[in-house]
């Protein structure tokens, strides 16, 4: 019989008498797929199922045919509850025959991740049209037969008679013939892209590289290129060595390791957000130390007042020995600093050094404000830029929302490996499923009119609490810092105070706003358990939004208390200079919020979770709130940005907190946590937090120093703005001398003249940004319904292909019909 | 180390690192658990195939539900008995590497979730997926109606051409709409 039948032998050996026999039915494709591959292992040809349906006389599914006639005989009911074991014509419940099955089998859809052909077929396309994208024109040589467009582009050619062997080895051929002219990047993105295995992958790269060696003969390649085709290699290779050598400069990569085993994506983000946050202070902080505090430390100015002691609450309150150093704004000369030679001048050594050499100078006031400025213009390109591809990944343009779709596929998290957490994830999973199951059936039935307005009223009492509770709030830093401004007047009119009490005190303000911050939060959480949500990602942004709002009031209180009372009128409190105290009292917040997590660290994550696990009796850990922590981290950085101005080397804190704050969350995630209840949508969240992090809090911190610089007087006796009316006047001077000294550049001052202090040019700007924005609102909107013409598109499609198969049934079924009776009354007779 | 790279030249190593996702350090680091594995008498074999137990046992797969999906999908051997040798172990690592791309993973996934082996998801392969999700254990698994529920909506949301199964293409349809699953099918060793 025909070779391509190996499917006879469960057929014969069950002697297929009767409908009820199940052993030879074809139900599944595995057993069929398993069978034929065995057969044919580069996939199924049209050609082969021809041959198979031509056969007609010699065609066993002949006798299979006689069990289908009869519907609904208890085929289907093989595994019980569930009533689609097979797979069966939807519209009359009957199982596909063979053939059908067969032919279903081989359908390019189904075959396209099996077969090694058909994969050849799709990437021999693709590289094809990179091909054509990179040659202006290509000439007729060079398209072969088989590039004509078929279904998926996959080239199958009906009218060959080769075997399937040489018919891979054709396909081969002509990838590797394409791979040869595409240029180097795009041969290795397209290779390391292919869904093949690494075997397959060093063939076609053998074959690649084998034919590159002798140039083509009939090329118009001049040398030049072969030069360029070394320097790319070479380039990539050392690009992949810097690669290497910074992932092995990963310092943290097992600590991230293991907390992913065991906590999940989840956690781990909180983490590489902290991470994140870092590098930023790194940046800051090296910008900031080599082009301010490097020079002004090379040349130190002279000490006003007589020499201070070190005492150990310096580490705290910033101030004391702290105050003339390097450390703060008042520090830092208004002139230009030049090598004075008179003093270092050594005999033995000879330098040609001029004493007045205007090459060694540096305009102390210009670099400070153009290294404040420079650096908050780098953060916030990267910060926009990094904001805008997280949005990117995580927005999708087609409306339709497929929830559980997503859910099922995507959440199993591969990066857990420890048993206890595995076996956690799981009860979450099904947890999860069902909360969103619910979710989904309940969308449909509808809320009674009692029930809605009972819950609108405790959702009114929560959102009532929680806007009291920071009202709360902000009134009473208001009023404390508006005593504690008056004390400090007091104080230093009085002159028989003892300066450490004195600098006591002022610890006072940060110490209340971090304990604020501390306890607000857990009241909003409780004011949270009473309520009930429909989905518990709108309980995260609830959540979210409102620790949000303290945040920002407390920190806007706060400016308003720094630069409207402080700095407004400085000689109330005696101060000579308001930008070192300003600095000062943000190094306190910095280090005051940093304690005040430490303590809640170490001892209250761990009270707690004795206290549920003793008192409260239960059973788990409690859960690693990484929506909180997530704002903490985001509200020092916003403290660092808005003091960066002010004390330059406040990055160098910052990275310092950041570093030990890092290990200490992670011996007390550890020691107390477990791996989150709730569903946590890891991208969405990052891209959250990755906004907060640009918009509030950047663009706040930005605010407040543009604000400071423009419109707030510098102190007259420190600092390198002494003496102008506003920080900004620094640049426009600048501009002036060179305007002055080179009358050509007078240009160039006109032109910043319009730029910056024309409101104008700002508006025009604006409006075209709008519009631009518009235009591309509205190309999102179009293709969103070009998407959903496809899916109907495509819904027509199947519904086609449904109605073909069914016919090909019939007309199957039908023909066996006529010899079968034709038989059956010959052995009658 | 030395001992180890003396079998993995450099050569082989900007090859490998040509041809997967995975940086030199991850190649390295790979080829010496998979050393482990290997018994004493076989270290010479270049292609010896681990056995799909062993490779059970590692410890970043030896509590994951589809690890036995995964031999199977990347095991390139006749028998088809799930063993790996050393270029299907870099396979699977690659393809759940941090920098393979979306259409690698999904590709990948779609085969792993297919336990019938039959080229679709169909609703029995969506049934032990689930199954697998929610873990073995009687209190986390869904009840029949449940499950039921959720094949129909799956199917509802995912099947554009509404054959009953979801196909690679509309897997792919769906897996691009959800951000989460690049940063869950992720695999370090």
């Amino acid at each position: 019989m025909a070779g391509n039948f190996d499917l006879n032998q469960p057929l014969m050996g069950a002697g297929l008498e009767s409908p009820a026999d199940e052993e030879g039915v074809h139900v599944s494709f595995s057993q069929l797929i398993a069978e034929q591959i065995g057969e044919s292992p580069d996939g199924f040809e049209l050609q082969q199922l021809q041959r198979a349906l031509n056969d007609e006389d010699r065609d066993y599914v002949g006798e299979l045919g006689s069990a289908f006639e009869y519907p609904g005989r208890g085929l289907n009911d093989m595994e019980g509850e569930d009533d689609d074991g097979g797979e069966t014509d939807p519209q009359d419940g009957l199982p596909w025959s063979s053939a059908t099955l067969k032919i279903l089998s081989s359908m390019p859809s189904r075959t396209i991740g099996r077969s090694r052909g058909a994969i050849l077929s799709q990437y021999y396309n693709k590289t094809l049209q990179l091909r054509r994208r990179g040659q202006s024109r290509s000439s007729l040589r060079d398209f072969s037969r088989s590039s004509r467009p078929t279904i998926r582009g996959y080239g199958m050619e009906v009218d060959t008679t080769d075997g399937p062997e040489s018919e891979m080895k054709k396909k081969k051929e002509r990838l590797v013939n394409n791979l040869q002219n595409l240029s180097v990047g795009e041969r290795l993105k397209m290779l390391r892209g292919m869904p093949v295995s690494v075997a397959e992958k060093k063939e076609l790269r053998r074959l690649t590289l084998q034919k590159d060696k002798p140039p083509p003969s009939s090329s118009k390649i001049p040398c030049c290129s072969q030069l360029k085709f070394y320097i790319i290699i070479a380039a990539r290779h050392s690009w992949y060595s810097w690669l290497s050598f910074l992932h092995s400069l990963q310092p943290w990569q097992f600590l991230f390791k293991r907390i992913g085993g065991r906590f999940g994506t989840g956690v781990l983000s909180y983490f590489q957000f902290l991470k994140t946050l870092l590098l930023f202070n790194v940046f800051l902080f090296l910008v900031t130390f080599a082009f301010l505090v490097l020079p002004q430390a090379m040349h130190p100015t002279e000490l006003p007042v007589g020499v201070r002691t070190f005492s150990g609450l310096e580490l705290i309150s910033g101030a004391g020995l702290f105050t003339d150093t390097v450390m703060y704004y008042g520090y830092y000369s208004n002139s230009t600093l030049q090598k004075s030679c008179a003093r270092e001048h050594n005999a033995s050594a000879s330098t040609d050094h001029d004493c007045v050499s205007e090459r060694l100078s540096y305009n102390m006031p210009l670099a400070y404000f153009f290294t404040i400025g420079m650096s908050f213009f780098i953060t916030c390109i990267i910060l926009v830029y990094s904001m805008s591809k997280s949005f990117g990944r995580s927005f999708r343009i087609d409306k339709s929302y497929s929830i559980l779709a997503m859910k099922v596929f995507s959440s199993w998290d591969f990066r857990v490996i420890k048993k206890s957490s595995v076996e956690l994830m799981s009860q979450n999973n099904c947890t999860q499923l069902r909360e969103i199951l619910a979710e989904v059936v309940q969308k449909k039935e509808k809320n009674g009119g009692c029930q809605a307005l009972w819950r609108l009223m405790v959702h009114g009492l929560a959102w009532a609490i929680c806007i009291g509770g920071t009202a709360g709030c902000v009134i009473s830093v208001y009023f404390f810092s508006e005593y504690m401004h008056q004390d400090l007047q007091r104080t230093s009119r009085q002159t028989n105070t003892h300066p450490l009490l004195k600098e006591a005190s002022l610890l006072a303000l940060p110490a209340l706003v971090s304990l604020l911050n501390l306890l607000l939060p857990s009241l909003f959480s409780l004011a949270a358990w009473m309520e009930e949500y429909h989905s518990p990602s709108v309980r995260t942004y609830v959540a979210l939004g409102r620790n949000l709002m303290l945040k920002v009031s407390v920190l806007a209180v706060l400016c308003y208390h720094w630069l409207g009372r402080v700095a407004a009128n400085p000689s109330d409190i005696n101060l000579m200079c308001w930008e070192t105290f300003v600095g000062q009292e943000l190094y306190r917040f910095l280090i005051m919020d940093f304690i005040f997590t430490l303590l809640n660290t170490l001892f209250g994550e761990l009270l707690w979770r004795l206290f549920s696990r003793n008192v409260l009796r239960r059973s788990r850990n409690p859960a690693f709130d990484i929506a909180r922590n997530v704002l903490d981290l985001i509200y020092a950085q916003t403290l660092a940005w808005i003091g960066v101005l002010f004390s330059p080397l406040l990055p160098a804190v910052q990275i310092l907190k950041l570093l030990l704050l890092f290990y200490v969350k992670v011996t007390s995630v550890m020691m107390n946590c477990q791996v989150p209840r709730r569903p946590y949508r890891v991208s969405q969240m990052t891209t959250i937090f990755i906004t907060l992090l640009c918009f509030p809090s950047f663009l706040g911190a930005s605010v407040c120093v543009t604000y400071t610089m423009w419109s707030i007087k510098p102190s007259s006796s420190c600092g390198p703005f002494r003496g102008l009316r506003t920080m900004f006047q620094a640049g426009k001077r600048w501009v002036q001398e060179l305007e002055k000294n080179n009358p050509d550049l007078s240009v160039l001052a006109r032109v910043h003249a319009y730029l910056v202090e024309n409101p104008f040019f700002l508006f025009v700007g604006a409006g075209i940004f709008l519009i631009v924005i518009y235009f591309y609102s509205q190309v999102v909107d179009g293709q969103r319904k070009v998407i959903e013409l496809l899916q109907e598109h495509i819904e027509e499609e199947g519904a086609h292909k449904k109605y073909l198969i069914s016919k090909l049934q019939n007309m199957h079924e039908s023909k066996k019909r006529i010899p079968r009776r034709l038989r059956s009354q010959d052995s009658g007779c | 180390m030395g001992a180890t790279a003396s079998q993995l030249d450099t050569g082989k190593l900007s090859e490998y690192e040509e041809l997967t996702f995975l940086t030199k350090q991850e190649i390295l680091l790979a080829y010496k658990r998979f050393d482990k594995l290997v018994p004493k008498e076989e270290k010479n074999r270049i292609d010896y195939r681990v056995r799909m137990e062993d490779i059970l046992e590692l410890p970043e797969l030896k509590f994951n539900p589809f690890k036995e999906r995964i031999c199977k999908v990347f095991s390139t051997s006749d028998k088809k008995d799930g063993s790996l040798d050393f270029d299907d172990f870099l396979d699977f690592l690659s393809a759940f590497s941090e920098s393979a791309t979306l259409e690698i993973k999904s590709h990948y996934a779609f085969h792993i979730f297919d336990f019938e082996d039959d080229g679709t998801l169909g609703r029995q392969d969506l049934k032990q997926l689930v199954n697998c999700l929610t873990g073995k254990a009687d209190k986390t698994s869904l009840t029949a109606d449940e499950m039921k529920q959720l094949i129909n909506n799956i199917l509802a949301e995912s099947d554009i051409d509404k054959d009953g199964t979801v196909n690679l293409s509309e897997f792919q349809h769906v897996i691009s709409r959800s951000p989460d699953f690049v940063s869950s099918f992720k695999i370090v060793l």
